[in-house]
């Protein structure tokens, strides 16, 4: 012991180290899940657990089963390939019991999201910048969801003829 | 988010900056962590004189930033307390993870234990001098040991001159790091560069010198004494040769990337005419590098009154500061500022009063020195105010802490 007379406060020091390492390992042993690394670096229990979760999108062949009627018009425009979940959200549980009847989304929220003018979608996208585009306008006033291209003339209202030529020409 | 409306083209991932002005924070505060450290070690090592005064300031500097140094990271990120499955479930291709045990080791074995035994005297005989709660906050800092006999404060020397040795590379590990975590993006021209980290540890030991001059100017001044002109000159010596090597690394860097012209090059080259044209060219090069590069050579040239050079030391100090932090502004939102696809640019403007904007930033740069406040309340590092260098006994003529 007198070797360590002039070091001994070193070892105190080693002494509190090593507690903290002590107590790490027990917090470790007690955190990580017992799981943790059976397949890799992750929980191999969170496979199951993800696996078991309900099924929220029914997929676009389980609507048209249906919904012939929509498919018919929306293969002949432009959003043909958007698919129905798409635009109306997750309806497995629709899908599964029509008698749930699903909100219809609100054209100013949903259209805007992939619509809206970003300079960092491709050219190409068809994109307006909805605020003087639509003015105050839902868009399917003058557009059919599920077929975009405008509305026959007379389906439109009476007013949005000078909205829908005035914004033809502010595009021109 | 605003765009140049001249932009070419952008990926939508690149629209948005995710790396805001608190992950500049973050290199420009581990940069002043290891240059403080290298700064007190150099003195240790090579044993000079001069600069003793400021050697236990710049553990505590070195420390107090220490502590702050990853509290931007996680405002950044978001849920802090998931930064401690780093060391729950280290994954070890991960550099950052690794790090992790690098921040621990080197806070922990270096700074706190190296501050422990150059304070160990002072901690021991304050517990003795001192009452209420001082005296526990003491005595539990001596954990229980009140030896300081010669062969025990000779004892702590030599463990503490090792542990400088070990804390060097520990310290360029530490910034190689953050420089080597840009450096290795090779999907970014702008960072990718094996120069990275090397020109961040010296940046490092330019930031972490100039913040430990300043600061000993600035507290000797406060506390109304007068400023040793040998160290404050010496430091300024060390700042101006590690400047001339930082400066010289970034221009080997700058010349090399112009010479080679890769196809990245229209595309910087037009960022750093353009939105990079201020914060790199005026602020980093002319008014962060070369002013104070200059001012500190005419010191060192010149023969001046001591006051002028204290103050251009001061100035230029300042002015070095702002340079780093410049370049650490360049590197980090720089590389985000133009499009993967060479084509186009967006810009950030730092936003005030969120979670990662202006004021967040200024709290956690001004935190360290709360905590640099409280700690040399705690510990003296002052020449000659520990009670051990008043007792007169083996550490008053070494207060900085070395035989
Ligand atoms: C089993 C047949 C069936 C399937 C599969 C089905 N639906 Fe329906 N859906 C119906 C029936 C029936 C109605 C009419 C309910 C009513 O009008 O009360 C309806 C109505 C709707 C409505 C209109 C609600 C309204 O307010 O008018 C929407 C929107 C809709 N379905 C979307 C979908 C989507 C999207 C899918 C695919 C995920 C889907 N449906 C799958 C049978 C089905
Ligand atoms: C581009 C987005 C979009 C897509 C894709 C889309 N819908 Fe719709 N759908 C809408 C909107 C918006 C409405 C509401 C129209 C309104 O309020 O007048 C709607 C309404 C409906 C309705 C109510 C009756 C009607 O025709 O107005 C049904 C049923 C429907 N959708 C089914 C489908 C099915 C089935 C698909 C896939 C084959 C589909 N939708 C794809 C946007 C979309
Ligand atoms: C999920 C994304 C998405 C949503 C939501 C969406 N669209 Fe589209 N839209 C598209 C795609 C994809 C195209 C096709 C682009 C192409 O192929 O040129 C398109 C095309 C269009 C076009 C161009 C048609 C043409 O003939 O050039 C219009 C107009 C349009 N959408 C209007 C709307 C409106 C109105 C809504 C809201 C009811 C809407 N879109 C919602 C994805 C979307
Ligand atoms: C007042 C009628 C009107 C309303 C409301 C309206 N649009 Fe349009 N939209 C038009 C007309 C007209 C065109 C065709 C212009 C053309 O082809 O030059 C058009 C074209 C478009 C296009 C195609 C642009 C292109 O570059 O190909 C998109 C996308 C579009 N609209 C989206 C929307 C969205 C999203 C909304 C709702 C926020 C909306 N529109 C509301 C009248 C309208």
């Amino acid at each position: 012991m007198n070797r360590f007379k002039d070091s001994e406060h070193l070892l105190r020091v080693t002494g509190v180290f090593l507690a903290g390492i002590v107590l790490f390992l027990c917090l470790r042993a007690w955190f990580v899940p017992k799981s943790f690394g059976q397949y890799g670096h992750y929980r191999a229990d969170s496979i199951t657990e993800i696996a078991a979760l309900p099924i929220r999108h029914a997929g676009h062949e389980v609507c048209e089963s249906c919904h012939a009627d929509v498919l018919e018009v929306k293969h002949t425009g432009k959003h043909a390939n958007v698919n129905c979940e798409a635009c109306h959200g997750p309806l497995a549980k629709h899908a599964e019991d029509p008698s749930i009847k699903p909100v219809l989304p609100d054209t100013a929220v949903l259209c805007a999201r992939c619509h809206e003018a970003n300079s960092a979608k491709p050219k190409w996208f068809p994109q307006v910048v909805t605020a003087e585009h639509s003015q105050g306008l839902p868009c399917n006033t003058c557009h059919q969801p599920h077929k975009p291209g405008l509305k026959d003339t007379d389906a439109k209202p009476a007013d949005s003829k000078t909205a829908d030529s005035k914004t033809a020409e502010a595009k021109k | 988010m605003h765009f140049i409306p001249a932009a070419n083209f952008t990926y939508p991932n690149e629209i948005e900056l995710n790396w805001s002005i608190l992950v500049v924070l973050y290199p420009f505060i581990t940069g002043l962590v290891a240059g403080a450290f290298i700064l007190a070690s150099l003195e240790r090592v090579f044993n000079v004189e001069a600069v003793k005064p400021t050697y236990r300031l710049a553990l505590l500097t070195a420390l107090s930033f220490m502590i702050v140094a990853p509290l931007p990271l996680q405002l950044h990120l978001g849920h802090p307390e998931r930064s401690f499955e780093m060391y729950l479930t280290p994954h070890t291709s991960s550099a950052m993870a690794m790090f992790g045990f690098v921040y621990l080791w080197y806070l922990m074995v270096v700074l706190v234990l190296e501050i422990w035994l150059d304070f160990r005297h002072d901690i021991v005989l304050l517990s003795r001098s001192t009452t209420g709660l001082k005296r526990v906050i003491y005595r539990l800092m001596t954990l229980g040991s009140q030896n300081i006999s010669p062969g025990a404060l000779r004892f702590d020397d030599r463990a503490g001159y090792t542990i400088t040795i070990i804390g060097i590379p520990s310290a360029f590990l530490l910034h190689g790091y953050v420089g080597f975590i840009f450096g290795s993006v090779k999907a970014n021209p702008w960072w990718s560069s094996p120069l990275m980290p090397v020109v961040f540890i010296f940046s490092a030991m330019v930031s972490g010198i100039a913040a430990v001059m300043l600061l000993y100017m600035g507290t000797t001044k406060l506390r109304g004494e007068k400023i040793n002109q040998d160290c404050a000159d010496t430091i300024a010596k060390y700042l101006f040769y590690a400047f001339i090597v930082d400066f010289s690394l970034e221009m080997l860097d700058l010349i090399h990337r112009i010479y080679e012209a890769d196809e990245s090059f229209r595309s910087l080259d037009f960022m750093v005419h353009n939105s990079l044209w201020i914060p790199h060219v005026i602020i980093q090069l002319l008014m962060g590098t070369l002013t104070p590069i200059l001012l500190l050579a005419a010191t060192q040239l010149m023969k001046l009154p001591p006051v002028t050079r204290q103050r251009m030391y001061a100035l230029a100090g300042s002015l070095t500061l702002i340079g780093i932090f410049a370049m650490r502004w360049n590197v980090v939102i720089g590389g985000q500022l133009f499009s993967k696809s060479l084509l186009g640019y967006t810009t950030y403007t730092v936003p005030l009063w969120t979670r990662e904007g202006l004021l967040p930033a200024i709290a956690l740069t001004l935190m360290p020195f709360g905590i640099l406040f409280v700690l040399v309340k705690l510990l003296p590092p002052w020449p000659g105010s520990g009670p051990s260098a008043k007792l007169g006994g083996l550490h008053a003529e070494t207060s900085g802490g070395r035989l």
